[in-house]
């Protein structure tokens, strides 16, 4: 077991980014029971959406000046896009049929897509995209990359974020009576459209924070970036119980570490010598995930099983 | 003097069943009115329809003579149409501190609304003593002093009650009726929903009586009371 503590780093970093989009699978689960497919290709605008704001700005500018606002770009795009999502595309179909939205939302996640590869810029294959100067950075026999850097305060300065809006303020408390029972909510006056737009919106917003520490970690963005980023994030949701906010981010850390360990270490294993390096990984990541629905199928920290498609 | 609350040959549909089938009444302010019948016989209905939660078919909702027709749940609220639902429906992994500050979704004003928690705690004092308990941790009764708690929250001018003595043990539910003279005597308008009619005809100023989505009798409580067709029909007397 070489480099365990820097194998542990690697899986906690990739596992905070996928919690970071998995948010976003399971705040909008939880309020309209929908599956939101196209959320992975939310992510991937938020990041072409921090990417065009890098192009924007003058040459020579420092990152310390564009990263800020390149992660405002990144959330307004994002937001701007998941939002009109629910308005023209989800809401119309809110009592129609559960197969209904859930069609609807891998058609947007296709059109999304194609959307970004036909129009822009250059996008027909990986868009490189800016790099933090300076690093890596070592801490004892660990090596924390430069662009990680961004990953390792955002994911929980995110977190925390989360856990005050949700607890403390009226509207995730609006959040939380909805989650429970709409109808209800309704009846102290919450307006029960409003708060789905918001969790469509705050799950825009993780999201976008998510591509732009995608971007920095691998360097690049594409328009597919987000296809098997969602899935995975949407398999940590399961994995943490979806609908459970912080079971999304555990759920991705989990699969983080699960990914980056047996990708390091199972070859090592008797017998398993052709099942390990990178291109076993989301296998093992998908066999933890199929176990835990086995012997846990309400996820980590779920409480119920989800009941509707 | 108009009435606080009128509804006029009011119908209300799931699909083709109609279960309300125009109903007719009013609720004046101070007042307490009930709506009593067997179960099935659209009261329910009736209060989800007022509040917004279904769009009634045909008929007409006026409360302080503006029509609720085309008025949104969420909305009518604001109005000041509180209504607690039957099963009480708190919010049971919330705190019974945030179900009540729920209730007081639409108010601002921070002083006001630690007032309006203390006149909740003091109205139910086991309420005030498990302020920070999850709410679902509640006996029946004490979900429904806090159902009706959260209901008052945002200062109704009618306040909806649906069944609050359902599955309640006699004493628990003497103390909700209780409760619920304290509000009218403190100048709550109330409009009541109940199977037990004893316990809400001895209450109401007005009663009607439901029977499968008509009103097919109404007069003031106390008449009702000594009717003999009510006696025989929901009062177990042949």
């Amino acid at each position: 077991m070489h480099e365990l503590p820097q194998q542990l780093v690697n899986g906690l970093l990739l596992g905070s980014m996928y919690g970071l989009v998995a948010i976003g699978y399971t705040m909008v689960y939880g309020i309209v029971q929908l599956i939101n497919f196209a959320h992975g290709e939310i992510f991937m605008t938020g990041g072409f959406g921090a990417l065009t704001v890098w192009l924007m700005l003058p040459g020579g500018t420092t990152m310390w000046v564009a990263l800020p606002l390149m992660l405002i770009g990144a959330i307004i795009v994002a937001t701007l896009i998941a939002v009109g999502a629910e308005r023209f595309a989800y809401r119309p179909l809110r009592s129609a049929p559960r197969l209904a939205p859930l069609i609807t939302a891998i058609g947007l996640s296709i059109v999304l897509q194609q959307a970004v590869w036909a129009w822009y810029p250059d996008a027909k294959s990986s868009v490189v995209f800016p790099e933090i100067p300076g690093g890596p950075f070592h801490i004892g026999s660990i090596t924390i990359q430069t662009g990680d850097v961004f990953l390792l305060l955002a994911a929980p300065v995110s977190m925390a974020f989360l856990g005050f809006f949700v607890k403390k303020t009226r509207t995730g408390r609006g959040m939380q009576a909805t989650a429970q029972d709409p109808d209800t909510a309704k009846l102290m006056g919450i307006n029960t459209d409003r708060i789905i737009t918001v969790a469509f919106a705050l799950g825009a917003t993780f999201a976008a924070v998510g591509a732009v520490a995608y971007g920095l970690k691998y360097g690049e963005v594409n328009y597919r970036m987000g296809f098997i980023l969602g899935l995975k994030a949407f398999t940590a949701a399961v994995l943490g119980g979806i609908g459970n906010i912080y079971g999304a981010m555990i759920g991705g850390i989990v699969l983080g570490l699960a990914e980056t360990l047996t990708t390091a270490y199972i070859a090592d294993v008797p017998g398993m010598s052709q099942l390990g390096g990178q291109s076993w990984g989301n296998t093992w990541a998908f066999v933890l995930l199929i176990l835990v629905l086995l012997f846990r199928p309400q996820g980590l920290l779920g409480e119920r099983v989800a009941d509707r498609a | 003097m108009t009435a606080l609350l009128e509804v006029e040959d009011l119908r209300v549909a799931y699909g083709k069943i109609e279960a309300v089938k125009g109903i007719s009444f009013t609720v004046q302010q101070g007042e307490i009115v009930t709506l009593i019948g067997t179960n099935g016989a659209g009261k329910t209905t009736t209060l989800r329809t007022l509040s917004g939660l279904i769009k009634p078919r045909g008929g007409q909702i006026k409360f302080e003579g503006k029509s609720l027709k085309k008025v949104q749940a969420h909305d009518i609220v604001a109005l000041g149409l509180a209504h607690s639902p039957e099963g009480r429906h708190i919010f049971p992994r919330m705190t019974i501190e945030d179900n009540l500050l729920l209730g007081a979704y639409l108010k601002n004003d921070k002083v006001g609304i630690q007032q309006d928690i203390d006149r909740a705690y003091e109205l139910f004092p086991i309420l005030g003593e498990r302020r920070k308990q999850a709410a679902g941790t509640l006996s029946g009764g004490e979900q429904q002093m806090l159902a009706m708690g959260r209901a008052l929250m945002c200062r109704p001018k009618l306040l909806m009650l649906d069944e609050p003595s359902m599955g309640l043990s006699p004493l628990m539910m003497q103390k909700i009726m209780a409760t619920i003279a304290e509000l009218k005597a403190a100048g709550t308008t109330i409009l009541l929903v109940e199977q037990n009619a004893q316990a809400a005809l001895s209450l109401a100023d007005q009663g009607h009586v439901m029977e499968i989505g008509k009103i097919v009798l109404s007069g003031p409580g106390r008449e009702l009371l000594v009717n003999e067709d009510v006696r025989k029909a929901y009062l177990g007397e042949d």
